[in-house]
């Protein structure tokens, strides 16, 4: 599958994979796949960050490499590791055999041959269908040391290893890089990716994406939902819900064989939705009876 | 191709005195993916130069109404598009937003030094309950070559209880609980024979420090020493995040970072606006819950927490959100400046809601210097309730 050479190809690929992207994120992720740039997006939890990297390995065809960040990731997890077993019994065997030249043997046990290629590697590979899709996700939960080093990394898609030397990709991966801005990526890095805040979709967009995510949901009851949600992103809640939850709630009420919002249904499955204990409080209840009456009176004003 | 790559460098120089930092590097980039993208409907013209020019969230406004203002002129861009390709569809009509102060400065040059705000805080002051605040800037003493020497050797001597935690990276050491797999093979292939084992051991990190402090009237005998302290922090070791808050919550630690103490603390005067007010304690944390805990709060911060507690709004919320404060830092610290008594009584309500949920409590009798600050904090604390199961 080849890169889309428009930005309107890019929206179409997108739809392809189920994904219903506005024109802003098909822009850059266009410039992102023309110009070899790594694709750096931000945004709050459940906004369909991931999903992208997913959607776009999928419609190119692409394999999919993921490096799940987390705290005290390094090198031997996330670029490779020498495989120490081996290699302890490659010693025994030609001690065993008698081979005296230490040397040598050194050469021997850090060849490639024992080497694990780990997801940072294994995306500089040359693979047959093309450069994969190399899904950085949660960037934000490593440390500084490995943002530092994912540097060299990403600007020349090439890695070290001290016994081997330098690996370097023959075409670079596509790179997509996620944070949920639990602190700030360091701006060295920042500058080498083109960035963009990835928002909680508009009421359009979060219905065409129910109707493609969750299609059993009655249209009634999806239109229900969704201004249900979008009223309860414009609260100054903790964490607003995310069209990730929102797809959770409209397959629970459809579970429940619900067709339209009611108070009572509602206060039962806000579970689903909201995720802190100080937000469920705040709106079961008089809000959430509140809110269903606003949206009852502006859908019979849109009759 | 000319005319717009010098638009584009012109585009950028403004985004650049609108404080935007557009380096060299982004305009090419910028260029660049223009000519691969061409230059179609404005839409994607905008988001174009967006992907490559904007690197945080919150540069976005600025972009927003720089692009409007200069792109404005139809023809300008008319012109433009006719160098790029022979037939285009006509660009619909910038909507004209009302200037930021900052922008109207960097497109029309204005002669008043402008301020390091972010915009963030611009979204701040719309927010208006000036009836019942007191807003006023704030004048500081310079500091004297004596003072800067003190708050030097002070800071050095600032010791956090628990103020190191282990992180999950490790070191060589000769006793270290985890084998090092690599260094052993490497002996081994020295020596041969028995191998011999290599250790590792965790390293340790200071935690990132967020501290809350307190800046209304009855605060105010305080501010000076505290900005000093704030200051030395700040400068003193990485991952501090410094907001002050009265009747609203200010981050000020970028403002902070300013290595001359003088500069730093005439740039955090300029920057608050409610010094010596009244202090709305819960209201403000609920902002800082809602806005910032996320974000500063990972990797297990500490907060220290600097206040007398006393709350114009008699503890009213406060409770449940310096509850959820206490369970998303690490540790937290409150430090309380008023007490003037030995015998502490926690009579005002809005220290009997906060009480229950520090970590850490340190009352502090007489805030004289940045040493007698600094050694009350480095003390074994007054009183450390064991930190409850979450």
């Amino acid at each position: 599958m080849n890169l889309p050479s428009t930005i309107d190809e890019t929206v179409e690929l997108l739809a392809r994979g189920a994904y219903v992207a506005d024109r802003s994120l098909a822009t850059v992720i266009f410039l992102a796949l023309k110009m070899g740039r790594p694709l750096l997006l931000e945004g709050e939890a459940g906004v369909g960050k991931t999903e992208i990297a997913k959607v776009l390995a999928e419609a190119l065809g692409r394999r999919l490499i993921r490096l799940q960040c987390y705290e005290g990731l390094d090198t031997a997890a996330a670029v490779y590791e020498w495989n120490y077993q081996a290699q302890m019994i490659e010693i025994r065997l030609a001690e065993a055999e008698g081979v005296e030249d230490r040397t040598e043997l050194g050469k021997d046990v850090f060849s490639e041959r024992f080497l694990i290629r780990r997801p940072i590697l294994q995306a500089l590979e040359p693979t047959v269908e093309g450069p994969p899709v190399l899904l950085i996700d949660e960037l934000d939960r490593t440390d500084e040391p490995f943002e530092a080093y994912l540097l060299e990394v990403l600007s020349d898609f090439q890695v070290t290893v001290p016994e081997i030397g330098t690996i370097k990709a023959a075409e670079p991966p596509i790179v997509i890089v996620t944070s949920n801005r639990t602190r700030e990526i360091h701006d060295a890095l920042k500058r080498r990716c083109l960035f963009h805040w990835v928002d909680y979709p508009d009421a359009e967009r979060e219905l065409a994406i129910l109707k493609l995510k969750a299609p059993k949901t009655p249209e009634k009851l999806s239109r229900d939902i969704v201004a249900f949600v979008q009223a309860l992103r414009s609260l100054d809640l903790y964490k607003s819900p995310g069209i990730a939850e929102t797809i959770d709630w409209a397959e629970a009420l459809t579970a429940l064989d619900a067709v339209a919002l009611d108070k009572e249904l509602v206060n039962d499955t806000l579970g689903a939705l909201l995720k802190y204990q100080d937000d469920i409080a705040r709106v079961a209840g008089s809000e959430a009876a509140r809110l269903l009456e606003e949206i009852r009176v502006a859908a019979r004003a849109a009759d | 191709m000319g005319r717009l790559a010098e638009n584009i460098v012109h585009f950028a120089r403004v985004l650049r005195r609108a404080g935007l930092p557009v380096g060299p590097r982004q305009v090419l980039d910028a260029v660049e993916a223009v000519e691969a993208a061409g230059i179609g409907a404005r839409a994607d013209f905008y988001w174009t130069l967006h992907a490559t020019l904007v690197k945080r969230r919150d540069q976005h406004h600025i972009f927003d109404q720089a692009f409007h203002v200069f792109w404005r002129d139809p023809k300008l861009l008319d012109r433009m598009m006719a160098l790029m390709l022979p037939e285009l569809k006509t660009p619909p009509g910038a909507p004209r937003e009302e200037q930021s102060r900052r922008l109207a400065e960097a497109l029309f040059g204005d002669a008043k030094p402008r301020e390091a705000a972010e915009p963030e805080l611009e979204i701040d002051r719309s927010e208006t309950f000036s009836a019942e605040e007191l807003l006023q800037t704030k004048d500081f003493e310079q500091m004297s070559v004596a003072e800067l020497a003190e708050a030097k050797a002070a800071i050095a001597r600032l010791r956090l209880t628990h103020d190191e935690a282990r992180i999950r990276r490790t070191r060589p050491a000769a006793r270290g609980p985890m084998i090092d797999m690599r260094a052993t093979l490497r002996a081994s292939l020295r020596a041969g024979g028995v191998i011999p084992l290599k250790r590792r051991t965790f390293r340790r990190r200071r935690p990132p420090l967020v501290v809350l402090c307190d800046i209304s009237g009855s605060m105010s005998a305080y501010s000076r020493v505290f900005l000093h302290f704030l200051h030395a922090l700040t400068n003193d070791r990485d991952r501090v995040h410094v907001f002050l808050f009265g009747t609203r919550l200010t981050n000020v630690t970028r403002e902070l970072r300013h290595r001359d103490v003088d500069e730093a603390l005439a740039r955090v005067a300029a920057r608050v606006e409610d010094w010596d007010g009244g202090t709305r304690i819960g209201e403000t944390l609920r902002r800082f819950n809602i806005d910032w805990a996320r974000r500063v709060l990972g990797q297990g911060a500490t907060v220290l927490l600097v206040t007398d507690g006393l709350d114009r709004d008699a503890g009213e919320g406060l409770g449940p959100e310096i509850a959820r404060l206490h369970r998303r830092a690490r540790r937290l610290i409150w430090l309380n400046p008023l007490l003037r008594y030995e015998r502490f009584e926690p009579k005002s309500l809005g220290i009997r809601a906060l009480l229950p949920h520090v970590d850490e409590f340190r009352p502090v009798h007489n805030i004289a210097s940045l040493t007698a600050l600094i050694e009350a904090l480095s003390q074994a604390p007054a009183r450390m309730p064991e930190r409850k199961a979450a």
